[in-house]
């Protein structure tokens, strides 16, 4: 594996308690957000990354005071506009370890252009889409991810709005990897946030966070002891897609079709098998909840798709050293004289 | 036979005028390089419609080039043309009557048929190439242009398209003759625009020497004219347009402090150019085509953030976007330079057509108390010296700093004395150090005589912080709601741009008296037309004085003062009044505005006429 801007290759260790800031968390409690910022810290310990190399940038909401809570480099910029700041950061920084924390109002409703240029561009860094399906901030209101017929402060007669499926609109934007995790499954989050800091390119993670005060519940169905076996399944490359509370469920394609199937009518050998390189596997995963059709179908967690593509720092890195073999970097006063000049004597 | 007399002139205005399509821009600006080339003072007019192609032959469609070169200094591009070149009817109705009476009009009678009447609007019985008394004031040069052009390359396999299309060099070539230039520069230019189509550029190397020797055959003209080169200071100079000067500025800002530039832009007219200029030149600065205005700012102060220094271009309605990010960097203090090459609006407007009405955008365009340093360029050389001047503010002050051209600015081109960037004054960088640290920790908002704060770069180790859109405490940068800091604050802000007047030169008297009857108090591109009109209003025994403001926040330390020496202030501006409205609150002088919002520049004599129209109301 690659060394990646901003980890460390010296192996010094630092419990993740050092990454965290001297400010006082102002989050509701029981809010999920404390629970993700734990694993973000944690991550950042287990990787080493230094502290000095770290970057977080976010944009406005409840998620976006992400940054005043770890002791690094950070900006809380303006409402939707974090993954631009970063792109620009980024574009002269390749050394940094950038990461940008958005949520489902700020990164898909006033920032969604910036969202989906930053993914087809796939600069470096780790965008973090907290989606608690409601803009809390604000004291709720439906946001781009509410599900149809959301009734709330402004939508008072239910949304008619088709929520975003964020990660069906990643791909869509040529993302080079996208996951999932749920604030309250830390061992999965930790090991989606570490895939995510290690791919190089820009990597989304959408994070299933419970809003306690204004959409409590809103993924109770993915997160309760009761129903959530029947209602995930976490993918693993190379492995087949069980799940259920007996582990006695799997997935088939037939052609391009997932059907549910029981393990104990077909062969595991016949399962769908999770390939992270595979855009068409992914682009069906993305689409396992939002096609009524595929009601029953569980909600796909961990990575489900990774490939590499050239970033676009390095690409940029590529001209500017093409520009500067072929026209130097001195004294541009020859540059400035043109080849029509005259002079005054 | 030729011709072997030649009349002296000081100075000259030439307007090329035809179709969008004809290659007037292009005709114009290689007769402005061959005039830089022979020494000439000059100024550029370019003035095109928005429409990239449009119809063929309407009076909308017209596109012409004025050029103003001389052998004493040149100010503006004139008011009236000596020369006018008319490509057709349309071009003709447009300009004629900025023609000077016994001026030169050159018309290619081609352009002239029932179609293009029609089109220009002229009855069929009523064409302005057979009207006597119109012709009779003019010296006219009728030439069937097309025609010649498709007879000279009859024998080219060209298509008719594509030789009616070298026409312009025709009149080109024609102009060159009259006026005594040789046709080698533009000659050089062809061979390499057209290097990898060998016979377009033989056709148009034909055309024009076409062009030319149909002056010496037809023995056009009972003498050619003679325009001497123009006493400029010494150096080595060259013709820049605006744009390109603004970007020299932002790659000579890189070489001096060594800092990664970052041009974040996004495609509007007329700002684009800058774009295109630094998009070739990625060995000294990054640039960036971001997916919208607002991206291009912000991605700007992410480099800023990262240590490098961002800057941005745009035009009026781009620059509303970009407010709440420049607010943004304001509350950071983070240097940002922002240029707005102003075009007339509101909303779309004119995009192609000047205008200098964001000043107040620029002043006070941002929600809450936003204070950043204005800057304005007042020619297309002097955007290299104030852009350098801007980035020098911004990095110094750590603040954002507007810098203010236009579209007559940006387009239009003047001499320039090239100045060796090893030259220009140092930029000290405030990068933070170990006295920034208190108690172990680093203070961003620590501020030092200047009230500016240290810049803390990510990868230093120990100077971790953060830092955001809400309200600071002063020193620590942690976010506070408390009431007294949040005014401390506000105050500290808007004190460091006020402080900045200490760095910044004084306002000078620019032409005329030091105390008198009128001061005329620019800013901007309209510097030209106000220095020709209150110098030769001097010359005429008046009292009165000329001020230009290329500083505009803070102003100036003394122009209180200056303002304090006369009994009339005349602000002329185009806009509907900006800088009058800052001057009055600011100084309590009731000054005169005269404004003028048509796309367009001012003309000396409408300046003139102005400060006529003071003196008599007297």
């Amino acid at each position: 594996m690659k060394t990646r801007p901003g980890q460390s290759t010296k192996g010094v260790s630092s419990p993740s308690k050092s990454y965290a800031s001297n400010q006082e968390i102002r989050w509701c409690p029981g809010c999920g957000d404390y629970s993700i910022l734990k694993q973000v810290q944690s991550v950042l310990a287990d990787e080493n990354i230094p502290k000095e190399e770290i970057v977080f940038i976010s944009g406005i909401g409840c998620s976006s005071r992400f940054p005043y809570y770890l002791d690094t480099f950070g900006m809380h910029s303006i409402h939707g506009r974090a993954p631009a700041i970063a792109s620009g950061l980024r574009a002269i920084r390749k050394d940094l370890n950038i990461w940008v924390v958005t949520g489902d109002g700020d990164g898909l409703s006033i920032g969604g252009n910036h969202l989906i240029h930053l993914l087809r561009r796939n600069f470096n860094m780790n965008v973090l889409l907290f989606n608690n399906e409601i803009y809390g901030l604000t004291k709720g209101q439906y946001s781009p991810t509410s599900p149809l017929g959301t009734v709330n402060k402004t939508a008072v007669w239910g949304t008619i709005d088709l929520p975003f499926n964020p990660l069906k609109l990643a791909l869509g934007a040529d993302a080079t990897f996208i996951a999932r995790g749920l604030d309250i499954d830390p061992l999965l989050l930790r090991q989606v946030l570490k895939r995510a800091n290690q791919h190089n390119g820009t990597s989304l993670v959408e994070i299933y966070q419970n809003c306690n005060v204004f959409n409590d519940g809103a993924f109770s169905v993915l997160t309760d002891k009761a129903t959530k076996k029947d209602n995930t399944i976490v993918l693993e490359h190379q492995k087949p897609l069980f799940f259920g509370v007996n582990n006695d469920m799997g997935i088939i394609l037939d052609g391009f079709s997932p059907r549910i199937v029981k393990l104990s009518e077909v062969s595991e050998n016949d399962l769908w098998i999770h390939d992270e390189e595979d855009s068409l596997k992914a682009t069906i995963l993305t689409r396992f909840f939002d096609n009524p059709e595929n009601d029953g179908f569980p909600r796909p967690l961990g990575v489900l798709y990774a490939v590499n593509r050239p970033t676009y720092e390095d690409q940029l890195r590529g001209q500017k050293k093409m520009a500067i073999e072929q026209l130097g970097q001195g004294n541009p006063y020859e540059l400035f004289k043109g080849k029509n000049y005259w002079e005054v004597k | 036979m030729s011709i072997n007399t030649s009349e002296l002139r000081e100075n000259i205005v030439i307007k090329f005028a035809g179709d969008s399509g004809d290659g007037m821009q292009l005709t114009g600006s290689q007769f402005t390089e061959t005039a830089a080339k022979y020494g000439n003072d000059l100024a550029t007019f370019p003035d095109f419609p928005a429409e990239i192609r449009a119809p063929q032959g309407t009076l909308y469609g017209v596109s012409g080039f004025q050029l103003h070169f001389g052998s004493t200094r040149v100010h503006t591009p004139g008011d009236e043309y000596d020369v006018l070149v008319a490509m057709n009817a349309a071009a003709l109705k447009t300009n004629i009557k900025n023609l000077k009476p016994g001026g030169t009009l050159i018309i290619n009678i081609d352009g002239f048929d029932d179609k293009f009447l029609r089109l220009a609007k002229y009855d069929k019985l009523d064409n302005p190439i057979e009207d006597e008394k119109l012709l009779s004031n003019y010296t006219i040069h009728k030439i069937a242009i097309t025609q010649l052009t498709r007879k000279a390359l009859e024998d080219s396999g060209l298509g008719i398209k594509e030789i009616d299309r070298s026409k312009n060099m025709f009149a080109l070539g024609y102009v060159y003759w009259l006026f005594n230039r040789k046709t080698d520069f533009t000659e050089n230019y062809l061979e390499e625009k057209f290097s990898k189509k060998p016979k377009i550029f033989e056709a148009n190397i034909k055309v024009l020497r076409t062009g030319y020797n149909y002056g010496i055959t037809v023995e056009a003209a009972s003498s050619t004219t003679e325009v001497q080169a123009a006493a400029l200071d010494k150096g080595i100079y060259r013709n820049i347009r605006g744009n390109e000067a603004l970007a020299y500025g932002i790659i000579a800002l890189a070489y001096k402090t060594g800092l990664d530039v970052l041009y974040a832009g996004y495609p509007i007219t007329p700002a684009t150019d800058i774009l295109h200029e630094l998009a070739k030149h990625k060995n000294y600065i990054t640039t960036f085509q971001a997916e919208d205005e607002i991206a291009a700012v912000t991605a700007a102060i992410g480099a800023s953030f990262g240590g490098g220094l961002g800057v941005t271009a745009s035009s009026g309605p781009g620059i509303a976007l970009k407010t709440e990010a420049i607010g943004l960097a304001v509350a950071l203090e983070m240097p940002l330079v922002i240029i707005n090459v102003q075009r007339a609006g509101p909303s779309t407007g004119m995009p192609t057509k000047t205008e200098q009405s964001d000043l107040l955008q620029a002043y006070y365009g941002r929600n809450g108390e936003t204070p950043l340093p204005v800057l304005a360029c007042n020619s297309p050389a002097d955007s290299f010296d104030i852009i350098y001047e801007a980035g020098k503010i911004a990095i110094e002050h750590m603040t954002p700093v507007m810098v203010l051209s236009d579209g007559y600015l940006g387009n239009g081109s003047s001499p320039w004395s090239i100045q060796d960037p090893d030259l220009l004054p140092e930029i000290d960088i405030p990068f933070a150090n170990q006295d920034h640290i208190k108690d172990g920790k680093f203070m961003p908002y620590l501020r030092d005589e200047r009230l500016s704060r240290p810049w803390a770069v990510p990868g230093k180790k120990g100077f971790e912080h953060r830092i955001g859109g809400l309200s600071k405490e002063n020193e620590t940068g942690d976010v506070s709601y408390d009431p007294e800091n949040n005014q401390l604050m506000v105050e500290l802000r808007e004190q460091k741009v006020e402080n900045i007047a200490e760095f910044i030169p004084e306002i000078k008297i620019k032409a005329g008296v030091e105390k008198g009857d009128i001061l005329v108090l620019g800013w901007g591109s309209t510097y030209g037309a106000l220095m020709s009109a209150v110098t030769d209003c001097h010359d005429q025994g008046l009292k009165i004085g000329f001020a230009h403001l290329r500083y505009l926040r803070p102003f100036p330390g003394n122009l209180e003062k200056v303002l304090s020496q006369y009994q009339n202030i005349l602000i002329p501006e185009l806009n509907n009044g900006q800088l009058i409205k800052i001057i009055r609150e600011k100084f309590n002088v009731d000054a005169i505005g005269m404004n003028k919002v048509q796309g367009l520049p001012f003309t000396k004599n409408e300046i003139i006429n102005k400060i006529q129209d003071i003196l008599k109301s007297e």
